[in-house]
C-alpha cells in the first residue's frame, strides 16, 4: 500500500475536497442537531457499556445468539477470514441453485471480495444499496466511506455513468436517478434467489439480527428471495432487545443525524407458514478475519465499534483526503487503526501516523473509543518491532538523548536558532527549510527571535 | 504560590518572548514563579512516535524538576496536556512513579486555565486594540477542557473585540511530526484554518499553542497575507515588557 503517495494526490484534489466539504456539512451539522435531543454523555457511556459487556463475555453470548438463532431456523455459520465467506456463501449459493444474489451494504463482504469471489461462481452479485449500486457499475469501484460508498462522486458524474450504463437520456434531478436506479433495480429484485445483507447488530436472546437502513433495499434483500445470507462481525452481537434501544438512540444519530433511520428491521428466523414473506432458509455468517485476536488485547476498545462513521465524518484528515487514500475496506480514524490490526502492522506502516492526533474522533465516538490512543498505541508497537526508517528512529533516539542533557541541550538550541536565524537572512520567515523539506513546500516557517528563552533568561537572572 | 513556568522547547527556540509574558502575568497574578534551567521537553514528539522508553525518561526528568512546586504551568495546551493526561499513563507499571506523576498532572496548569481558574486574576496588562478570533488548539480544546478561559482574559482587554470564526475547534495541521510526515496534508488543513481565520475578519488570531502559531503564520504569509497578525494569548494578554 502507499497511502502517501495516495494522500499527496487527494491532499491536491481540491474537487474531492469540496464533495467531502458538502458530505461533512450533512453528517456533521446533522449529528450536532440530533444529538442534542438526548442526554448524549449518558447514552454513550451506556452504550459503551453495552458493547464492553458483550466483548467480555463474546464467547457466551454468540454462543446464545446460535442457540436462539437456530432454533428459529437459522443456521450459524463460523468464517475464519474473508477466504472462508467466499467459500461459505458460494456453497450456499451452490446448494440452493443460485444464479443472482442481491445485495444490501456489507463491509464484510468487502473485506472477504465477495463479489468477485461469486462471479467467479457464476452467481451475478447485484448491489442495492444506491451508492454500492454505482460504485459496482462503474467497473466495480471501491468505497470510500463506510455508510456513504459513493461519497467522493458528484451528482454530474452519477449522471455520467447512468447515461453511459443505462442507455437512458441523462437526468439531472437527484429524484429521477434514483427512480432510474430503482426501475433497473427492481428487476435484479424480483429475480434473485439469495439476498445478502451485513448486520448492524445480533440480538443474542431473540437470535435477530437488526438492519439501520435508508433506502427500503434492505427490506427487499432479506425477504423476497427464498435465502437470505447475513454476513457479520462476531462482535456484534449484543445480549437484548432493550440493549438494541439504546444502541439505537445513538446510532441513527452518531451516522447521519437522524433520529431514527428510514428503516429499522429487526428479522427473527425463516418464515413461518402463518408469514406472507420473508426467507426459507437463513444463514448467518459469523466472521472472525482478526476480530477475535483483539479481544484481551491492548486494542480490545476497538471491538466496540458500530460502524457509524461519526469517526471518519469529523475527521481533518479524511475531510481532505477522502477514503480511498486509506487503502483498504476502512477509512478514517477507525480505518486508521482497522486496516494495521486486520492486514498487518507492517502492510499499513503509515496508517496510524496519518493523524494529527486532534481527537475529534475520540470525542464524537459514540461508544467511547480512544481512537488516537489506540493509534498512539500501534506507533509504539512498529517502534518495538523495528518497522519505522532507521532515520527517523535515529533522529528521535538522538534528540531524547540530548533532551536529557540540559547543557548540552541549551548549547546545541542556541546553535540551531542561530541557524534558523541565519537561513531567514533578516526576514521574518524561512522559505526553504533544507531540514524539514515537506514543512516549506506547503507554506513558511516563522523564523525565530534570535536568542534562546533559556539565553536571555539566564543572563537576566545572572 | 510557588508555581513553575515549563517554558516549552518551541517557546524557548523559536519565541521567547511569550516565555517571558507568561512569566509577567503569572507575576502579575501573585505568583512566585520559578523556571527550573535544566528543564528540555516534556517527551510528547517521543510519546506520539512509539518511542515509550524515551518518553518516560523525559518525563522523569520533568517530574523531579517540578514536582516541589505547587503547580505546573505551560504557555501550551499540548504539553499541559501531555503532562497532566498522558505522564501516568506512561509509569502504569511503576506504582512509585505513577503516584509521582499523577500528582504533578494534577497540579499542571495550561496558562489561560490557571490564569482564571486557580490564580483568579483579574487585571490583564496588554493594551492590544482591534478584531480578535481565538484558535482552540486541539490538544488544550479535549484533553483539558480549554474553550471559556483564554475568551474570559481576552473580554477584560478593554480593546479587544472577539469574534469567533468557523470552525475555531477545528485542527490547524500542525499535529506535530505530522506536519513534515505528510507535510501536503499538513499544509491543506493550515489553509482551512487560514480561510476561516480571514472570513472572520479579524486583525489578529490568537491561540495558546506554539504548533498551531507556526502552522497558521506560516500558512498566512504563504498565502500572502502579510496583515494577519498572529499572537499567543500570553503575548497579548502581557502586552510590551
Amino acid at each position: 500500500m502507499h497511502f502517501k503517495a495516495r494522500a499527496s494526490a487527494a491532499a491536491a484534489d481540491k474537487a474531492l475536497q469540496a464533495k467531502l466539504a458538502t458530505a461533512k456539512g450533512l453528517f456533521v451539522e446533522g449529528r450536532r442537531r440530533a444529538v442534542a435531543e438526548i442526554d448524549l454523555e449518558a447514552t454513550r457511556e451506556a452504550s459503551k457499556a453495552i458493547r464492553n459487556r458483550c466483548i467480555a463475555n463474546l464467547d457466551l453470548w454468540l454462543e446464545r445468539f446460535e442457540e436462539e438463532a437456530t432454533r428459529r431456523g437459522g443456521q450459524v455459520l463460523w468464517a475464519r477470514d474473508g477466504a472462508e465467506i467466499c467459500r461459505l456463501v458460494v456453497d450456499i449459493a451452490r446448494r440452493h441453485g443460485v444464479r443472482k444474489a442481491i445485495k444490501s451494504k456489507s463491509m464484510l463482504s468487502e473485506e472477504a471480495g465477495l463479489n468477485a469471489a461469486l462471479e467467479a461462481a457464476g452467481v451475478q452479485p447485484v448491489e442495492t444499496d444506491l451508492g454500492e449500486y454505482i460504485l459496482q457499475i462503474n467497473g466495480n469501484e471501491s468505497p470510500s466511506h463506510i455508510i456513504a460508498p459513493a461519497i467522493h462522486k458528484t451528482k454530474e458524474e452519477v449522471a455520467e455513468l447512468f447515461e453511459r450504463v443505462h442507455g437512458k437520456p441523462r437526468k439531472t434531478d437527484i429524484g429521477e436517478m434514483t427512480r432510474e436506479a430503482r426501475e433497473m433495480l427492481r428487476a435484479h429484485f424480483l429475480s434473485a434467489d439469495m439476498g445478502i445483507s451485513g448486520g448492524n447488530f445480533l440480538v443474542a436472546e431473540t437470535g435477530s439480527v437488526a438492519l439501520v437502513t435508508n433506502e427500503g433495499n434492505g427490506r427487499m434483500v432479506t425477504t423476497l428471495p427464498k435465502v437470505h445470507v447475513v454476513i457479520t462481525g462476531v462482535e456484534k452481537v449484543i445480549p437484548t432487545l432493550e440493549d438494541l434501544a439504546t444502541l439505537m438512540r445513538i446510532l441513527p444519530r452518531s451516522a447521519t443525524g437522524q433520529t431514527i433511520s428510514n428503516y429499522f428491521s429487526v428479522l427473527t428466523g425463516v418464515k413461518r407458514p402463518e408469514d406472507t414473506d420473508g426467507p426459507e432458509h437463513l444463514y448467518f455468517i459469523l466472521v472472525d478475519n482478526g476480530r477475535v485476536d483483539l479481544v484481551g488485547s491492548g486494542f480490545q476498545d476497538m471491538l466496540r465499534c458500530i460502524r457509524c462513521a461519526a469517526c471518519m465524518n469529523h475527521c481533518p484528515v479524511y475531510q481532505t483526503i477522502g477514503g480511498h487514500a486509506y487503502g483498504w475496506v476502512y477509512p478514517g480514524p477507525m480505518g486508521a487503526v482497522l486496516t494495521p490490526l486486520f492486514v498487518g502492522l507492517e502492510n499499513a506502516i503509515d496508517l496510524p501516523h496519518a493523524a494529527t492526533l486532534c481527537n475529534q474522533c475520540g470525542v464524537v465516538c459514540p461508544v467511547k473509543i480512544p481512537l488516537p490512543d489506540l493509534m498512539r498505541k500501534l506507533r509504539e508497537q512498529q517502534v518495538e518491532r523495528g518497522l519505522r526508517p532507521w532515520g527517523e528512529r535515529a533522529a528521535l533516539t538522538f534528540w531524547a538523548w540530548l533532551a536529557r542533557h540540559p547543557a548540552l541541550y541549551g548549547l546545541a538550541a542556541k546553535l540551531g536558532v542561530r541557524y534558523l536565524s541565519w537561513l531567514a537572512g533578516g526576514e521574518d520567515r524561512i522559505r526553504i527549510l533544507g531540514i524539514a523539506p515537506a514543512w516549506t513546500d506547503g507554506r513558511d516557517f516563522p523564523a525565530p527571535e534570535g536568542r534562546t528563552f533559556r539565553e536571555l533568561y539566564s543572563e537576566k537572572h545572572r | 504560590m510557588r508555581v513553575g513556568l515549563f517554558v516549552t522547547c518551541l517557546v524557548d527556540l523559536l519565541r521567547p518572548r511569550i516565555g517571558f509574558a507568561a512569566l509577567r502575568l503569572l507575576e502579575a497574578a501573585g505568583c512566585e514563579v520559578v523556571v527550573p534551567e535544566s528543564q528540555t521537553c516534556c517527551g510528547q514528539p517521543a510519546w506520539n512516535s512509539g518511542d515509550r522508553r524515551a518518553a518516560r525518561l523525559l518525563a522523569e526528568k520533568a517530574i523531579a524538576e517540578f514536582e516541589g512546586c505547587d503547580y505546573l504551568v505551560a504557555p501550551s495546551g499540548s504539553c499541559a496536556g501531555m503532562i497532566r493526561a498522558h505522564y501516568p499513563e506512561l509509569f502504569a507499571d511503576d506504582p512509585a512513579w505513577h503516584e509521582r506523576a499523577a500528582a504533578l498532572g494534577s497540579r499542571t496548569y495550561e496558562l489561560s486555565d490557571f490564569l482564571v481558574a486557580v490564580a483568579k486574576l483579574d487585571k490583564v496588562p496588554g493594551d492590544f486594540t482591534g478584531t480578535v478570533t481565538y484558535h482552540d488548539s486541539c490538544s488544550g480544546l479535549r484533553e483539558l477542557g480549554v474553550k471559556a478561559q483564554p475568551r474570559a482574559l481576552l473580554a477584560k482587554l478593554p480593546g479587544v473585540t472577539l469574534t469567533e470564526m468557523d470552525g475555531a475547534e477545528e485542527c490547524c495541521g500542525f499535529g506535530g511530526a505530522f506536519a513534515v510526515k505528510f507535510g501536503d496534508i499538513s499544509a491543506r488543513l493550515a489553509e482551512k484554518k487560514c480561510e476561516n481565520v480571514r472570513a472572520s475578519g479579524a486583525d489578529a488570531v490568537v491561540l495558546g499553542d506554539l504548533g498551531c502559531m507556526l502552522s497558521i503564520e506560516g500558512k498566512l504569509r504563504r498565502l500572502g497575507d502579510e496583515k494577519t497578525r498572529v499572537l499567543h494569548i500570553a503575548e497579548i494578554l502581557a502586552g510590551e515588557p
